[in-house]
């Protein structure tokens, strides 16, 4: 075999799948989005239909409100994460023993399913048996019908998001602190640094790319889920928590309008892929490979 | 100089304690709630009062694997899982390899299209592989779900290997290549054996999507080739949720990756950093 042709060897099987899976799926996607075309009829009836269906997604209230709700749910619950897991990270930061016991749990919301993590938060928020409503009493408090009241909803679908990933805000942060370089923390405090200046000017700045990966990844999460909300609410009550991923979802298998469906896709691909690349500037494997080289 | 310096970490203050434990309660009850609910009885899940103490019943349990036939489900979940998991490490490796140690033509467009779709949202991939798989006639099979469940988590595998190979000497690889080892008998004996770690690590990532996954499955699959997650919708009817069987079909979904992440904590925390908790 020829030497040049064994890197191919090596990555020819992972590109074909991807190719099949990912590439070719990509560009059907944008082919569709020129049809007018209905779930459930031939091919053959499919109409083409230029940038039809960019224009009304573009122009639908829906779609808008969708994406409102999905800012909204992403600048909200990223933004309490990112509070409450910087917070508990500094406060948590030094290193105890029996803490690996401790980061393991902080594990487990974000490793199950999101569809049990629906499931159970639908059970918590039930109007008439949900332990938060039952916790709430008990508290001398009013119980509310969570899920049925848009405002309520919204809010119910932050808490969860804030309960499955304020932890993996708080590992990412924790870890960025403990690899922190000791002699600096050191030399602030030998200038007569205190705590809070020490945190806010040497710290944090350190921290800072860390975090700002971290609000990234968080906020293209916020883009691609769907699978909690799809189960807790499937959107509702109207539109007060449909996430953008679940717009798409229900106006290909709901309202059965496959072109729209695909011109939407496009739209949530170009957002998506916009922050990934923001990630990529900040943290690329393959630039880091050749800095170190140098 | 502080004994946490040393290696050795330091007992932290009570107060630490308390914080710690106050957050770990906090992210167990819910899951524990999901395990309570799944061994009540009807009656118990619709009293007014919720107790955490009461007689715990297998019925629920009985009832999604007599009627909802559970058990074929699952048995879908472990063989897309294991197939997919398989076939991601073993392909991902490959390309992981290809990319970290030759330099040639097309290897910087492979490199950032894949980098690039490590995020690709599921939800862009729902219609056109739902056309596409129709075409090729793999919907409603095990093999399309196995498919796109592997195309969906080779960009990240790639890239977790990829750090994991760039940290390999390649002296051992030029020694193995002098005394006449052939290029696929580098990689199968020299690299294979010593990324067993990077292995592992994806193999909990990779594992995961593949058995949590519930969107892809649910519209790619039908009533004989469901997964487990996909199932879940047998309990949600008009008239209301099953609450008894799908906390029990819910426990069963949770309960691998709970365990899995008490073995391989520190795994998926090194995963993670890499940007490793997607999907």
């Amino acid at each position: 075999m020829s030497p040049r042709l064994v890197p191919y060897v090596y990555v020819m099987p992972a590109v074909l799948v991807m190719a099949a899976g990912l590439f070719y799926p990509i560009a059907q996607a944008l082919n569709l989005s020129l049809y007018d075309w209905s779930l459930g009829t031939p091919w053959s009836s499919a109409k083409f239909s230029g940038f039809e269906s960019f224009i009304d997604a573009l122009t639908s209230p829906q779609a808008w409100t969708s994406m409102l709700v999905t800012l909204a749910f992403v600048f909200l619950a990223v933004g309490l994460e990112m509070l409450l897991g910087v917070a508990l990270a500094l406060l948590l930061e030094r290193p105890v023993r029996g803490m690996r016991v401790f980061r393991t749990i902080f594990l487990l919301p974000m490793m199950i399913a999101p569809i049990c993590v629906g499931l159970i938060w639908r059970y918590l928020f039930d109007a008439q048996y949900g332990p938060v409503n039952q916790l709430l009493q008990a508290l001398g408090l009013s119980p509310h019908s969570w899920l049925a009241v848009p405002e309520l909803a919204f809010l119910a679908m932050v808490v969860t998001d804030i309960w499955q990933w304020t932890p993996f805000v708080l590992l990412m942060v924790l870890a960025a602190l403990q690899g922190l370089d000791r002699s600096t923390l050191e030399a602030a405090r030998i200038d007569g640094a205190n705590t809070w200046q020490t945190i806010v000017r040497v710290k944090l700045p350190l921290i800072m790319p860390i975090l700002i990966v971290t609000i990234l990844m968080r906020m293209i999460d916020g883009f691609r889920g769907l699978e909690v909300i799809y189960v807790m609410t499937f959107g509702g009550p109207g539109q007060a928590t449909e996430l953008f991923s679940l717009h798409i979802y229900k106006a290909a298998f709901i309202s059965q309008r496959l072109g729209l469906a695909s011109a939407l896709s496009i739209l949530l691909l170009v957002i998506v892929t916009v922050l990934s690349l923001a990630v990529l500037t900040l943290s690329n494997p393959l630039k880091e490979k050749d800095e170190s080289s140098k | 100089m502080s004994t946490s310096e040393l290696g050795q970490p330091e007992r932290g203050s009570p107060l630490h304690y308390v914080a710690l434990v106050l957050l770990s309660l906090i992210c167990l009850a819910p899951i524990a709630i999901l395990a309570l609910t799944s061994v009540k009885t009807q009656a118990q899940i619709f009293d007014v009062r919720w107790s955490w103490l009461f007689m715990p019943t297998m019925d629920n349990y009985r009832a999604v694997i007599e009627d909802g036939h559970i058990d074929r489900y699952l048995l879908n979940s472990v063989i897309i899982s294991v197939a997919s998991t398989v076939l991601t490490l073993t392909l991902g490796s490959l390309c992981a390899y290809g990319l970290a140690r030759f330099r040639f033509l097309g290897r910087s467009t492979i490199s950032y299209s894949s980098l690039i779709l490590r995020t690709l949202p599921p939800a862009v991939l729902a219609v056109p592989v739902y056309v596409i798989w129709s075409a090729w006639g793999i919907n409603d099979t095990l093999f399309g779900v196995i498919l796109i469940y592997t195309a969906l988590n080779l960009p990240f595998t790639i890239w977790l290997l990829y750090g994991f190979i760039e940290q390999l000497p390649v002296e051992l690889e030029e020694a193995a290549a002098i005394d006449g080892c052939g290029p696929i008998a580098v990689f199968w004996r020299i690299i294979l054996p010593l990324l067993a770690p990077g292995l592992a690590a994806a193999a909990v990532f990779v594992f995961r999507l593949a058995w949590n996954e519930f969107i892809l499955s649910f519209i790619l699959t039908n009533r004989i080739t469901r997964t487990l997650p996909a199932s879940i919708s047998n309990y949600i009817t008009d008239t209301g949720v099953e609450w008894g069987k799908i906390m029990a079909a819910g426990l069963l979904i949770a309960l691998p990756p709970l365990i899995f992440t008490f073995v391989a904590a520190k795994r998926i925390i090194g995963g993670m950093a890499a940007g490793a908790v997607k999907g």
